[in-house]
């Protein structure tokens, strides 16, 4: 419909669109419905808000948004009231609402108590800017610039901030030139491997051949990270901006988007952005009246791993089972259906997008030498603030993981780090002054992979995690070679043997061989890779190994086997909380009897622990050590109970 | 369900590498893969049926018996194996007597486990049908199962 529009028109609408809702006299309310925010139940503070709005007989914009990144503090609503602050508040409930509307937007005062802080127009009152939090400050926002604020569906708010600029600069320079702005910007393969983006670009444009095809890979399937997702949820745009940028500068005319099922609400809001691009002369033939054409298919992952290996990949889109093939040939030279093909990790292909929109001197500005730009990392684990972050390559993890993350949750140990995956490695304390590039994450060990970071504390057992990540592998293998089809399986059960207490003393140098094998003569990098976990524990927690194999015990107390859980006898109130929560029945003793633990019936699940009041604290789970209890459930003597209560005063 | 099939059938003529696509298809319609699918399937693209099956084998989201009434997919990502992901797989599997992969015996729930969601900042998580529950604890699990009981 607007394909005589120049993009000049588009744009002028879309600015004059978004400066009206700016400047509406309106109040405006965002919800951030992104997929951790339905988690955290924000389709219900949207009904609320809904509701409550209708009552009072208000108007209002509502807008559904991505994810701003700050998951703990799930479900946030932002709201404007026109001419004042847009406060962000963090953790709404539907309860929350009628206080919310009431003294915020109808009485215009903002709930301080409640509010994270404002976005835009500096502090209001005692409210603190959001960007100036802890969590934000020492962020710098490239790829997610836009996230949490604007309307992921609506491309016109895109392209009010600037979006698509970048593909119209990209389309008066010469292919030749876009390749050269790309090498200028020094942005690296953000899929983990960390391949000049430029240079492979330039592969595939020299590369012969009338068809190629570019490919976006959306298959995260990295356990513990969820960037892509976010990304794809709260700014799809500003991905399929940097595949047309791409898509011009090699040759392309096709391409494919490949992203996994488990994602449906990126893939919906992909189908939506495409569709729109279309309508705008952006997707299909001559885009924006240039000879440059470009179509784009979405192929839906299938649960595989190994899919996201680019060769694998490609097999899967042919429709054939995803398993890699030996390089070279390279993708660049034979891919997808034989042709010279392209794939690109989606933040990638977002950087992409903002390196045409702002220069390539001014991202280069970002970061370090080698290591341009920033990285977004899903921090996650036992942190205090989880969720989406982006910084400058050049962080260290103590300062991700301390300033932006605000330490471990519960006052607990900071142990290790986890990164890139199951192909990344656990890195202990002494790296916590690293800097987080390439070369220093694998150096140590890990990788920077795709950008999962998963936190651990005191609790958590790194053998554990090794056990976890190659059961993950050893599934996931797609079974072509056998270094990885047997190599993953021998080392999983050992590990397994020895988180059950049945290590043998040689297990450690049997482990460290298997590792070494599939790391030299697997076909793919998921084979070469998956030792990693068992290679970073080894070389930074060997002792909590010996602990598991030689003293049969677990320092983490987290491996079921070598645990056993008591009821304290001096703290027991004979409640009898834990005995209803008890699934297998393990717990005797009536009420004011101290309660005991039958050790022949427990399974160590740990819902005693979760249910015993916090002020009791009478359930104890050790590792390696016995503790004394009464034979049979003993009546709770009131004295005990007496200095129980003064002490917990 | 051999008409049915065949009109998911048709949007894909002469398409190549639209196997998965349509076993995609399959799927979303029955709810699994009958064993019959399989055959016409194989017969539209002109392969043996062993092919379409080792493709359909390899990827985890294609299942090949009859599902629950609602699909009980449990996290076990890195984060939420971390957060207790086990602990809650394990209270389902007990509450509904159903081990992961399995369906109950009424049919009524089928549950399985799932790499990851994406939703790691609110581990650990489960999502039914397309609802997706954060920030579990084994009695919060036990409330949200009874809620579809």
């Amino acid at each position: 419909m607007t394909q005589t529009k120049t993009f000049e028109d588009i744009r002028r609408e879309a600015t004059a669109e978004w400066e009206a809702l700016e400047h509406s006299q309106k109040p405006r309310i965002f919800v951030g419905t992104a997929t951790c925010g339905m988690a955290a139940g924000a389709e219900e503070v949207l009904m609320a808000i809904e509701k409550e709005l209708a009552q009072r007989g208000i108007e209002a914009i509502i807008t559904q948004v991505g994810c701003i990144g700050l998951c703990y503090s799930e479900p946030m609503v932002d709201i404007v009231r026109p001419g004042q602050a847009r406060v962000s508040y963090g953790s709404v409930t539907p309860e929350l609402v009628p206080r919310l509307i009431e003294e915020h937007l109808v009485n215009g005062n903002p709930c301080s108590d409640l509010a994270l802080g404002t976005l835009g127009d500096g502090p209001a009152g005692s409210i603190p800017s959001l960007f100036e939090l802890p969590v934000l400050k020492p962020q710098v926002r490239i790829v997610l610039r836009h996230c949490g604020l604007i309307d992921p569906e609506n491309i016109r708010h895109y392209i009010a901030n600037g979006g698509y600029s970048g593909l119209t600069k990209a389309l008066q320079m010469t292919p030749d030139e876009v390749i050269g702005e790309m090498k200028k910007s020094g942005l690296r393969g953000r899929g983990g491997a960390g391949f000049p983006t430029g240079q492979k670009w330039d592969f595939c444009r020299k590369s012969p051949g009338r068809e190629k095809y570019i490919i976006c890979n959306a298959d995260e399937g990295d356990p513990g990270a969820f960037m892509n997702r976010s990304l794809l949820e709260g700014d799809p745009h500003s991905v399929l901006e940097g595949m047309l940028i791409g898509a011009y500068a090699m040759g392309a005319s096709e391409g494919y988007l490949y992203c996994r099922a488990e994602y449906p609400l990126a893939l919906k809001r992909l189908r939506i952005a495409m569709g729109q691009m279309e309508q705008y002369g952006l997707l299909g033939n001559n885009i924006l009246g240039s000879a440059f054409s470009f179509h784009l298919k979405i192929k839906e992952g299938a649960g595989a791993f190994v899919c996201g290996e680019e060769t694998a990949l490609m097999a899967s889109i042919e429709g054939k089972r995803g398993m890699p093939r030996s390089r070279p040939p390279f993708p660049a030279v034979s891919g997808l259906w034989s042709k010279p093909t392209n794939i690109n990790n989606v933040e990638t292909w977002a950087n992409a997008a903002a390196i045409f929109q702002n220069g390539a001197d001014w991202y280069a500005s970002y970061g370090t030498d080698g290591n341009r730009g920033t990285k977004t990392f899903s921090l996650v684990g036992k942190v205090e603030r989880t969720g989406l972050i982006e910084v400058t390559l050049g962080i260290t993890l103590g300062e991700i993981i301390n300033s932006i993350g605000g330490g471990i949750v519960g006052g607990k140990a900071f142990k290790a780090v986890q990164t890139g995956g199951p192909s990344g490695g656990c890195l202990s304390s002494d790296f916590l002054n690293s800097p987080v590039d390439y070369e220093s994450l694998t150096k140590a060990g890990s990788i920077m992979g795709s950008g999962g970071m998963i936190v651990l504390d005191e609790d958590t057992c790194v053998v554990d995690l090794a056990r976890y990540f190659l059961t993950f592998v050893q599934n996931e293998s797609c079974g072509k070679c056998v270094p990885c089809r047997v190599g993953t399986r021998q080392m999983l059960r050992i590990l397994e043997r020895i988180t059950e207490g049945e290590g043998k003393p040689d297990d450690i140098e049997e482990l460290q061989r298997l590792a070494e094998t599939a790391r030299d003569a697997s076909l793919c990098a998921l084979g070469s890779t998956a030792p990693n976990p068992v290679f970073t524990t080894l070389r930074y927690f060997r002792k909590e190994y010996e602990a598991h194999i030689y003293e049969k015990r677990c320092p983490a107390r987290a491996c079921q086997k070598l645990v056993s859980c008591y009821i304290l006898p001096d703290k027991c109130e004979g409640c009898g909380i834990c005995i209803r929560a008890c699934p297998v029945g393990a717990i005797v003793g009536g009420k004011r009897m101290i309660h005991i633990i039958d050790q022949s019936k427990c399974t160590r699940c740990g819902a005693c622990i979760d249910v015993c009041p916090p002020r009791f604290s009478a359930i104890a789970k050790v590792s390696g050590e016995k503790i004394e209890v009464p034979e049979e459930p003993i009546p709770v003597t009131p004295k005990k109970k007496q200095k129980k209560r003064s002490e917990g005063e | 369900m051999q008409e049915r099939l065949q009109g998911l059938l048709t949007p894909f003529e002469g398409q190549s590498g639209a196997v998965i696509p349509l076993l995609q298809k399959v799927q979303e319609t029955f709810g699994y893969l009958p064993r019959e699918t399989i055959a016409q399937i194989a017969k539209f693209f002109k392969v043996s049926e062993s092919e379409i099956f080792g493709v359909a084998t390899f990827y985890a989201q294609f299942r090949f018996t009859r599902p629950g009434d609602h699909a009980i997919k449990v996290c076990l990502g890195t984060a939420c194996h971390v957060r207790g992901g086990t602990q809650i797989m394990g209270t389902i599997e007990r509450e509904l007597d159903v081990k992961s992969g399995g369906t109950t015996k009424d049919y009524k729930f089928g549950l399985d486990r799932v790499a990851c969601f994406g939703s790691c900042a609110l581990a650990p998580v489960l999502v039914i049908d397309d609802k997706v529950y954060g920030r579990l604890t084994t009695s919060k699990v036990k409330e949200i199962i009874a809620k579809y009981q």
